[in-house]
């Protein structure tokens, strides 16, 4: 077998030293009758084979790279340098346990604590976990954490409808056992003078994201007013490249700051494994989730970092943890910090410019064809609406059948009243080209 | 041997990546809208990647050397995986491609599923949950909305024996219901007459760890499950120890209502020093419905398999009852691809042989070691096995100092201080593929430990000595708190 090193010479001579016949006499405490299953499954195939069989699978998808993508809503076609793949590589970083033993785990430990201090800095916020499972569950937890700095007295989660529709879906998934109303999402309009209006006393959090989930930029502090006149938690679900160029919540006044981390260097990989970042004040960090660094001395006086605030967890408080959460997305983490490292302060913000420029490229591009309309009422980044002359589904088809674009969101299938409505994401990947082409197949497509 | 913070290796000015000139017109940015200061490194690539390659040097991983860490698998992680997880046409796929683009990435999802159907024994499965605790989480959802949906909203109380993971209370909290601690016997199972006695229409179900954290195959599971049913409750099983069990047994056979999966254990994806790890949900027929979506089907069979052109089409379906997402998107894919590469070269017999020898090396150790380290539930055990970290001649060397000494032999300590319900335990998880040499050699410097416990026990306490750095002060980091670099904004 592969992977197993053991001998028949080694087996008979441990068998022995544990003073046993066979390897089956092992399992007499297995009932009898569910005793060794048959299991109908493939023989082994070699390493070589296996290879070839998922080279093949993978040849039956049509991946970025080969093709332009204006898909986001959520998850964006970013560069990630090669740096960022080759540290996450490193076996010692790649085969290593959550830190629990900080000698032998320096490694990890201080690359989360400046993940943690490069988080800080991008959202203006004071303390950063090591991460969440991604963007919506951390959300999720946010919003844990909202109730339980009110004494769970507070019932009621404000969201804003332009917060991505799988996060609001994940909060209600998590909370459909705690007695909670969530409310403010019902129409599809990302308004802020409804939302303002469902903000009460009863309200543990307000969460709203920044850009929205239509790409625009709408202004923070009325909300977190809003939010603070009634003592509930402002949450802002913010997007990293965004943050590069755009004031962090951290300045307007958010408590919480929440998000998706994949655009720091993660590849698309079909929706995962990625990144959910979280940071909030220093005064709640008793009452968050998740993994936390921490600096200390050791023995001789020298620096050194370690899992810190573990009484909040579940392996020491069980039933009366922050979270159950454990294995976070360690790995994940390492690589935005890398990423993070290597783009730095000129390089993130030259991203955050280059995305801003081709989207207004493309929208401008795209608002010459007849047809089609531009939803410029608020600033947007890097995504924006399209009102379309007809289903979105159908002119999906044809950008990819003749031009081999994939194109954009059809927001409809989230929002019912959005109907022909096109999320389009532009990022730095997108060529000038790309852009052209995909505004000349729309044109023909409206014809 | 001290690694600066990487903000201290810049210079003002410096950039590690330089991105090209717009090839697009230049738009006016919206100035009221932009920061004025963004504190990130300011550093060249060069010293980037000498930064991270010196501090992963600081870091213990499987690929250096042996890491017998209890209940968490540390398995060697195939390069194949790595390689296969970056494939170009898995890598770059957008997550809402119709599926008409993605067919081999629904595909490869739809035959793991099936995989860990058939090696369980259950009749679904969703890849949705991204960790052990994230499936957990799911299990207690759907058994609270399976409860919910027969009416029945008697039900909040939730077993849980005190050999337990501590996700387990803290996943049954975070879904709104009651905790109830079950006691374990004298030969470490669950306590039947407690269960028993605990047993009414307030019941959910049973949280059970088989085999359970000592390493031990619960003697009357059989009895357990039974009474669990009788009282209308249903079963859950935590996956974190099924590297014992690949065709030795499938859970959902002998009465399991719903198992998570740790890929990150048992199927070989790396832990990546905290995930991503990935925990799907394998479930009976009557849960079938409540499992969270959606999840990838077979839409079209294939009619003819001979028939090149004929493929069977996949698609994503929404379980009828389902208790909705558990996280955006569809899981930890990458997790997914690895999991499968590693099914795939081992065949359903190699995934028997997996287990028998993970059982096999951990049977193997124990022996080597219990005339040394007292073994409190001394009888064969399945894939791992709790010592005592204790000698009554030695009374200040306590598993700590054992665990810590260690390092000094370039191994990385077993679990301490759990299960909770061993004193000063040793939790020692071997995996089956390390060699019997590197068993040999670790049980050596233990028993020299265990002699020097005696003999020198300065030389525990003041371990380690060869790590980067000596024993930390936890308690002045959870006292002084300083968990950014950065001066903090106000």
């Amino acid at each position: 077998m592969t992977y197993l090193p053991h001998t028949d010479a080694d087996i008979e001579a441990m068998l022995k030293v544990i003073g046993i016949r066979r390897i089956e006499d092992m399992f007499a405490d297995v009932p009898e009758k569910f005793r060794f299953p048959a299991l109908d499954l493939p023989e082994a195939i070699s390493q070589m084979e296996a290879a070839w069989r998922l080279e093949e699978m993978s040849h039956a998808n049509l991946p970025g790279g080969k093709t332009a993508i204006f898909l986001g809503a959520g998850a964006y076609n970013h560069w990630s340098p090669p740096v960022v793949n080759h540290t996450i590589l490193r076996g010692e970083f790649l085969t290593a346990y959550t830190p629990y033993q900080p000698e032998v785990s320096q490694g990890t430990l201080q690359a989360i604590y400046e993940y943690q201090s490069m988080i800080c800095a991008l959202t203006g916020m004071q303390v950063s976990n090591a991460s969440h499972y991604d963007g919506a569950t951390s959300l999720a937890e946010a919003a844990i954490m909202a109730l339980n700095v009110h004494g769970l007295r507070r019932k009621k989660i404000v969201l804003c409808a332009g917060i991505h529709p799988e996060y609001r879906a994940v909060v209600r998934t998590y909370m459909q056992g705690m007695g909670v109303t969530i409310t403010g999402d019902e129409d599809d309009s990302a308004d802020w003078d409804r939302l303002i209006a469902a903000v009460d006393g009863d309200t543990a959090m307000v969460a709203a994201q920044y850009p929205n989930f239509f790409g625009q930029v709408q202004a923070i502090p009325r909300l977190v007013e809003a939010a603070h006149e009634y003592g509930a938690l402002m949450c802002v679900v913010a997007d990293p490249i965004a943050l590069g160029l755009l004031k962090p919540p951290g300045w307007m006044g958010a408590d919480v700051v929440v998000g998706e981390g994949q655009s720091l260097g993660i590849p698309l990989s079909f929706g995962g494994p990625y990144l959910g970042f979280f940071a909030t004040r220093e005064e709640h960090v008793r009452k968050m989730a998740g993994r936390l660094v921490g600096e200390t001395l050791d023995t001789r006086g020298e620096t050194g970092y370690v899992l810190t605030l573990a009484t909040r967890e579940q392996h020491i408080r069980r039933a009366r943890a922050t979270s159950n959460i454990c294995t976070n997305q360690g790995l994940m983490a390492l690589a935005a910090c890398v990423y993070m490292s290597v783009m730095g302060k000129h390089g993130l913000r030259r991203v955050a410019e280059l995305c801003y420029h081709k989207a207004h490229y493309a929208a401008d591009a795209i608002d010459r064809v007849d047809g089609y309309q531009v939803d410029r009422s608020k600033p947007f980044f890097k995504e924006f609406v399209v009102q379309c002359p007809k289903p979105v589904a159908e002119i999906n088809d044809y950008l990819l059948s003749e031009y081999g674009i994939i194109g954009g969101y059809d927001l409809e299938r989230a929002y019912p009243s959005r109907v022909n409505q096109m999320l389009i994401a532009v990022t730095e990947q997108n060529t000038r080209a790309e852009i052209d082409d995909l505004a000349q197949a729309l044109s023909e497509v409206a014809k | 041997m001290k690694e600066p913070i990487i903000y201290d290796l810049g210079a003002p000015g410096r950039t590690g990546i330089k991105m090209p000139d717009p090839d697009v017109p230049v738009y006016d940015l919206p100035a009221e809208l932009l920061r004025d200061e963004l504190d990130l490194p300011e550093v060249d690539e060069m010293t980037v990647v000498r930064h991270f390659l010196r501090l992963s040097q600081l870091n213990h991983g499987i690929d250096k050397a042996f890491y017998p860490l209890g209940s968490c698998t540390m398995k060697y992680n195939p390069k194949l995986n790595e390689d296969m997880a970056r494939l170009p046409g898995f890598l770059h796929l957008h997550p809402y491609q119709d599926p008409s683009t993605v067919q081999g990435a629904l595909e490869l999802m739809y035959e793991l599923q099936e995989w860990l159907k058939e090696i369980g024994g259950f009749a679904g499965v969703s890849l949705q949950p991204a960790a052990g605790a994230h499936g957990e989480f799911t299990g207690i959802l759907m058994m609270r909305a399976y409860h919910l949906d027969r009416g029945d909203a008697r039900r909040t109380k939730m077993l849980i024996p005190d050999s337990a993971h501590g996700t387990n209370p803290a996943s049954t909290s975070m879904s709104g219901l009651t905790v109830v601690e079950l006691p374990s016997d004298a030969r470490g199972n669950v306590d039947l007459n407690a269960l028993r006695e605990q047993c009414d229409d307030t019941v959910v179900g049973l949280m059970i760890t088989n085999p359970n954290t000592l390493g031990l195959f619960e003697e009357h599971l059989v009895e357990v499950i039974e009474t669990i049913h009788a009282c209308g409750g249903l079963v859950y099983g935590d996956g974190a120890n099924f590297n014992a069990l690949m065709g030795i047994c499938k859970p959902g056979e002998m009465g399991f209502d719903v198992m998570h999966y740790n890929l990150h254990k048992t199927f070989s994806t790396p832990h990546g020093g905290g995930g991503p790890g990935s925990g799907p949900v394998g479930v009976s027929a009557r849960l079938v419905p409540f499992l969270p979506g959606p999840i990838v089907g077979l839409v079209e069979e294939s009619a003819d398999e001979a028939d090149e052109e004929d493929v069977p089409v996949y698609g994503w379906v929404m379980p009828e009852k389902s208790i909705g997402r558990m996280k955006a998107f569809h899981g930890q894919f990458g997790m997914h691809v690895r999991a499968l590469a590693y099914m795939l070269v081992h065949g359903g017999e190699g995934l028997r042989k997996v287990s028998e020898m993970a059982v096999l090396n951990a049977n193997y150790l124990r022996v080597l070691l219990r005339d040394t380290y007292h073994v409190p539930y001394d009888r064969i055990n399945m894939h791992e096995f709790v010592a005592e970290g204790r000698f009554p001649d030695a009374p200040d060397v306590h598993a700590l100092d054992i665990a810590k000494r260690l390092m000094d032999f370039g191994f990385h300590p077993p679990t301490n201080y759990f299960p909770l319900i061993v004193h000063e335990a040793l939790m020692i998880e071997p995996t089956e593929t390390e060699t019997k040499e590197t068993l040999d050699a670790f049980a050596q410097a233990m028993l020299q430990i265990a002699r020097e416990a005696r003999e020198n026990p300065d030389i525990l306490h003041s371990a380690p000595h060869i790590t980067p750095v000596g024993r930390l002060d936890e308690v002045r980091a959870a006292k002084e708190l300083v968990l950014c670099c950065r001066p903090v904004p106000e």
